[in-house]
């Protein structure tokens, strides 16, 4: 007797099923954040530790990145000093100026700027590099000549982010603060002087640090985000595409999301 | 299911020496679909085995567990009677350094030149000085003949040159169980003459266990002490070359001469 047939499935059926299919996706590209998290500090401070490679990538992510996050907290700073400069004029409050900037700048413009700029460069290097590792049989090979891949190419690659950012982020401080200075004084006709006493005037040291902490945690995502999407990678050369299209938009926007919980901690 | 304490069950044309690698009873699926269903073999110590098969009958997938590189759904491998399958990752590791493997593009780090590829696993895995690496990758070099070209970058090398590159860094660490991932496949029947004396060159002159796969009969019978063909997830028939000539399966006498048989055309 032949088997019955299925019934077709209806549209609540379909419907329910794509659903319950994006939510095991959801499920488990949070699952592989965290199993790279977990295994990159469980290897973190084991032996042998590559210090070449560390130093590498160090300079990859620092060195190499000034020039992109120096360049966008500059013209962030100018503009700032601008809107709020129209802005401030209209109540009188023009030598407040200053004082916005250095706190806006240092708390938030420059680690979540400087973050998404680096989600851009970093993040999809890092999912293009391990991705096509992974396509070419790379990471298999390390697997095989007895090396965890997550040793030797997540652990350096993570650490250099979370080391890097603070500094990037106090280059982009000292940049934006200088851009709004220029464009405040060169443009607006402020007073160099009292400018610069207004900027330090209500800054703080925890403004300062809670800006350097968050910088930290965005390069801990950011890099874990695109080694996560890198690792995974299938597919071939589509697949590399792929995961470093999804290393930036998942990157940026684990990023601005975190952003508001670590403010709502951090004050 | 067989326990891994289990003696190994034997097949017919089993020597009495013990196995080196032991396969039991090895299922994958991959996304519901069956690659391997109940794989079983041995491969003896010093012997060279070869896994012929076609495309898609699982001979990767078969190979890529014996190094534990893709964990079974089913069933188990045993090295030198450590169950790779059921190890702590730790103890992996450590099997995993008896082995060496040659993919089958090569797999060679990009980031780096051909001295640097080979010198990596002795970088990474012993307290060598630089000088006696230096005489050890110019040693693996030689055996694949491609002595002289340690500074150059791997995308100057031919698909060939890759393999070499490839199988010298498998043997940079001595390993005692050399794995080959179709080392002919894409080649020149020249090209792939010479990997195959290269192959036979480093059986002849190192104290190895290899298994091959391949697609390639003329490579298979050139390199082999035993072969085995895999269809469909699963070992037809395992056999010393002159003797798998002989054997009256009609897939494989299709295989040998190069003719499918009819529900494959279809």
């Amino acid at each position: 007797m032949k088997p019955a047939e299925p019934a077709p499935r209806g549209y609540l059926h379909r419907q329910l099923e794509a659903i319950g299919t994006r939510v095991a996706s959801g499920c488990e590209e949070v699952g592989r954040f965290f199993y790279i998290l977990s295994t990159t500090l469980h290897w973190t401070f084991r032996r042998p530790f590559d210090l070449k490679e560390w130093g590498r990538q160090m300079v990859r992510v620092g060195v190499d990145s000034v020039p992109v996050v120096g360049l966008t907290a500059l013209f962030t700073g100018a503009v700032m000093a601008l809107q709020t400069f129209r802005g401030f004029e209209r109540f009188h409050a023009e030598g407040f100026v200053a004082s916005v900037l250095s706190l806006s700048l240092t708390r938030e413009l420059a680690p979540v700027l400087s973050a998404l700029m680096m989600s851009g460069r970093i993040g999809s290097a890092l999912a293009a590099e391990l991705g096509t590792m992974r396509v070419t049989e790379q990471i298999d090979a390390l697997y095989a000549m007895a090396t965890e891949p997550i040793h030797y190419l997540v652990v350096p690659r993570v650490g250099a982010c979370v080391l890097m950012l603070p500094p990037l982020v106090m280059c982009a401080n000292g940049l934006g603060i200088l851009g709004g200075w220029v464009v405040a004084v060169n443009l607006l006709g402020a007073n160099p002087v009292v400018y610069w006493q207004r900027t330090f005037q209500y800054l703080d040291l925890n403004d300062v640090m809670s800006g350097l902490i968050k910088a930290a945690v965005f390069g801990l995502i950011l890099s874990v985000t695109g080694c996560t999407k890198g690792y995974f990678t299938s597919g071939g050369a589509e697949g590399v595409g792929r995961s470093t299209t999804a290393a930036v938009v998942m990157g940026s926007v684990v990023i601005l999301l975190s952003d508001f919980f670590l403010t709502k901690i951090l004050f | 299911m067989t326990s891994p304490s289990a003696p190994v069950p034997a097949p017919a044309d089993a020597t009495p020496a013990v196995p080196r690698i032991a396969v039991i009873d090895l299922w994958k699926a991959f996304r519901g679909k069956e690659v391997l269903r109940g794989v079983n073999l041995e491969v003896t110590a010093g012997e060279s085995f070869v896994i012929l098969g076609g495309s898609g009958a699982g001979k990767s997938v078969l190979l890529k567990h014996l190094i534990g590189l893709i964990q079974p759904d089913r069933g188990h491998v045993v090295v030198d009677g450590e169950d790779l399958t059921c190890a702590e990752p730790a103890v992996c590791l450590q099997i995993r350094r008896k082995f060496g493997m040659s993919f089958q593009e090569g797999a060679l780090f990009d980031s780096m030149n051909v001295f640097e590829n080979v010198a990596f696993p002795l970088r990474r895995h012993t307290r060598m000085t630089e000088a006696e690496i230096a005489d050890r990758v110019h040693e693996c070099l030689q055996l694949v003949n491609l002595d002289g070209i340690g500074r150059k970058a791997t995308n100057e090398l031919s698909g060939g040159m890759r393999r070499r590159v490839g199988f010298a860094r498998a043997i940079a660490l001595q390993p005692e169980i050399l794995l080959f991932d179709e080392p002919n496949t894409g080649l020149d029947p020249l090209t792939s003459a010479v990997i195959d004396e290269v192959i036979i060159g480093m059986r002849d002159r190192l104290p190895v266990t290899m298994v091959t796969i391949t697609h390639d009969m003329r490579s298979a019978f050139r390199i082999a002490d035993r072969i085995a063909m895999l269809r469909d997830g699963r070992i037809l028939a395992v056999a010393q070359p002159e003797e798998f000539r002989q054997l009256p399966d009609p897939y494989i006498q299709g295989f040998l001469a190069g003719e499918p048989l009819e529900e494959e055309v279809a």
